[in-house]
């Protein structure tokens, strides 16, 4: 496996390939702003959950240190992976979704909210965003262990459909609190 | 040097159709359920249909069969109980550092967030945390994973455990899939106008939306270079639809990608005894299936479905639906699908009302969930 492009954010810094990206802001801000700056065409953006909009910004980041075409139909990128583990899982779309429900006399569960309490959704909303159709997963660990997440990258490439894969770590407890890092990976 | 081969040497399902895979594989076949209809369960303000444990049988369950020294959740104790019975079946030494356990789950213990259990800290809601706990049990001390991609966690499970043992890094891998019910749940489902108000119709013209249900099944895998008389994973793939969240392709995309990569090496789908759909009863994913289904050109093999005697069991459907078939067929049984009566997809694929006989020994299982995540898993027996 090659790392082509690696990109980390936490909640005051966004730094790719070990350069830092100048913001402002920090924490969901943060996010919104480099969304303002680098993005701007995604309107989907501003109904995304913290984990969500983080995955997003940063596989945005790195697909344009990329500088490939974007959003083409053409194999190698079509069947790209995207391999995604945290800690929290969906723990503060979680939270949202029980405050609609905790008062059974005030209860308005939403499906908009409902859908981001499964952890999955980030991979879901990349692969949208870039026409992927290669494999999406999202693994749930103790802790951050890279070498764990090298070993079950690796083992993805055995599919092998699978040439490339955007993977690694994602992890946003709050919308105070996250942190990202990511790699373009090739086999 | 042969290629390592990965076989499942023991599962057990634990559900509210019985706490054994043959209690639930005898069941299947007679057409049972525990699907019914709660009112004001949990204070919910809409009725819904769901098989559940009865009230006091899982802790009854497990204080018998268990004497544990420390609390645990309903849903540790639910995929406890499962694990137990199947890694007692497969004679492996669990807490070997050669072994790691896989967890398939969605909201594992969510209802912690709603209220706690006295004695199980309040981080147990974590996923991870959760997992540990089951894995300590047994005096396992790798770290374990928890494989979370929604309603396709349970197959995705399978492919997860079945690479990371080609590997060679462990010997055994002890795959658990569960899910308890909740009102978190309920309402969630409930608020996408998912559920079906009747007890849910795989395939059929009629069909109204899915039931939820709770279960834990539990595969015990090893790595072997000599698979004869095992049920072997033979090979399998997770695609994305690369369409919307929380809808399946039109076009069933990922599940057709998906059935293509599992059908590479394997030219002669002439083997295949079945393809255990997810079949879910939801308008869209039946369609969606067929419709992959048609694509992979294997119209011409039976189809069936167990959503009718489980409800969706969630992270644990795929681990179950997958050993039952695998059960079914080691006596030349293809399972009837519950609740199916007129075909109400648009490509006319062979859905199984009744038992089927068949000496093949090969089935592809399929799944499907929020997230547009797709998986194909295909099994053979040697």
């Amino acid at each position: 496996m090659k790392t082509i492009h690696e990109i980390n954010i936490d909640n005051s810094s966004a730094v790719i390939d070990g350069k830092r990206i100048d913001t402002s802001r920090s924490g969901s801000q943060m996010l919104t702003e480099l969304y303002r700056i680098y993005v701007n065409d995604y309107p989907k953006f501003f109904k995304m959950d913290i984990l969500c909009k983080l995955g997003f910004i940063a596989s945005e980041l790195l697909l344009q240190a990329e500088g490939a075409p974007r959003f083409t139909d053409r194999a190698d990128r079509a069947d790209r992976a995207i391999l995604f583990f945290n800690h929290s899982s969906s723990i503060q779309a979680d939270k949202a979704f029980e405050e609609t429900i905790r008062d059974r006399s005030d209860f308005f569960p939403s499906p908009s909210v409902f859908v981001y309490t499964l952890p999955n959704i980030v991979t879901g909303e990349i692969a949208i965003r870039n026409h992927y159709y290669g494999e999406t997963n999202f693994i749930i660990l103790n802790e951050r262990d890279d070498e764990r997440i090298r070993q079950v990258t690796e083992a993805a490439f055995t599919d092998p459909t699978t040439t490339s894969a955007i993977a690694g770590w994602i992890e946003a407890p709050d919308n105070h609190h996250f942190t990202a890092a990511l790699k373009l990976i090739t086999k | 040097m042969v290629d390592p081969m990965i076989v499942k040497i023991a599962d057990n399902i634990t559900s509210p159709l019985g706490f054994t895979t043959e209690e639930n594989y005898q069941a299947v076949k007679r057409g049972d359920t525990r699907l019914q209809r709660f009112v004001n369960k949990w204070s919910l303000p809409e009725p819904f249909i769901a098989s559940l444990f009865e009230e006091g049988t899982l802790e009854s369950a497990f204080n018998h069969r268990v004497k544990a020294t420390l609390p645990y959740t309903r849903f540790e104790q639910m995929a406890l109980l499962s694990a137990i019975e199947a890694i007692t079946r497969s004679g492996i030494d669990a807490a070997s550092e050669r072994c790691i356990f896989i967890l398939s789950t969605t909201k594992g213990n969510i209802s912690l967030l709603e209220q706690g259990v006295e004695g199980v800290p309040d981080d147990r809601l974590q996923l991870s945390e959760t997992a540990r706990a089951i894995a300590r049990f047994f005096g396992n001390r790798a770290e374990p994973m928890v494989v979370s991609n929604a309603c396709a966690s349970g197959v995705c499970v399978q492919i997860v455990a079945m690479r990371y043992l080609e590997s060679g890094r462990y010997d055994h891998a002890v795959v658990i899939g569960a899910d308890i019910q909740s009102p978190f749940i309920v309402s969630g489902f409930a608020s996408f106008k998912a559920l079906s108000p009747t007890a849910c119709q795989p395939f059929s013209e009629n069909r109204m939306g899915l039931n939820l249900g709770e279960a834990a099944a539990t595969m015990v895998l090893r790595r072997v270079d000599e698979a004869k008389g095992y049920w072997q994973l033979a090979d399998g793939a997770i695609r994305n639809d690369a369409h919307h969240i929380s809808s399946p392709s039109k076009a069933a995309e990922g599940s057709f990608r998906a059935l293509e990569a599992v059908l590479r090496r394997c030219p002669l789908t002439e083997e295949l005894a079945v393809i255990n759909a997810h079949g879910t009863a939801t308008l869209y994913n039946d369609e969606m299936e067929a419709k992959a289904i048609e694509r992979a050109g294997l119209l011409a093999i039976p189809v069936n479905a167990y959503k009718g005697n489980y409800g969706h069991t969630m992270g644990a459907a795929g681990v179950l639906e997958t050993i039952l078939t695998m059960r079914g067929l080691d006596e030349g049984t293809i399972l009837p699908t519950r609740g199916f009566d007129e075909l109400g997809v648009s490509k006319p694929i062979r859905v199984t009302k009744e038992c089927l006989t068949t000496d093949r020994q090969a089935f592809i299982k399929l799944i499907s969930g929020f997230g547009g995540t797709n998986a194909a898993l295909r099994c053979v027996k040697v």
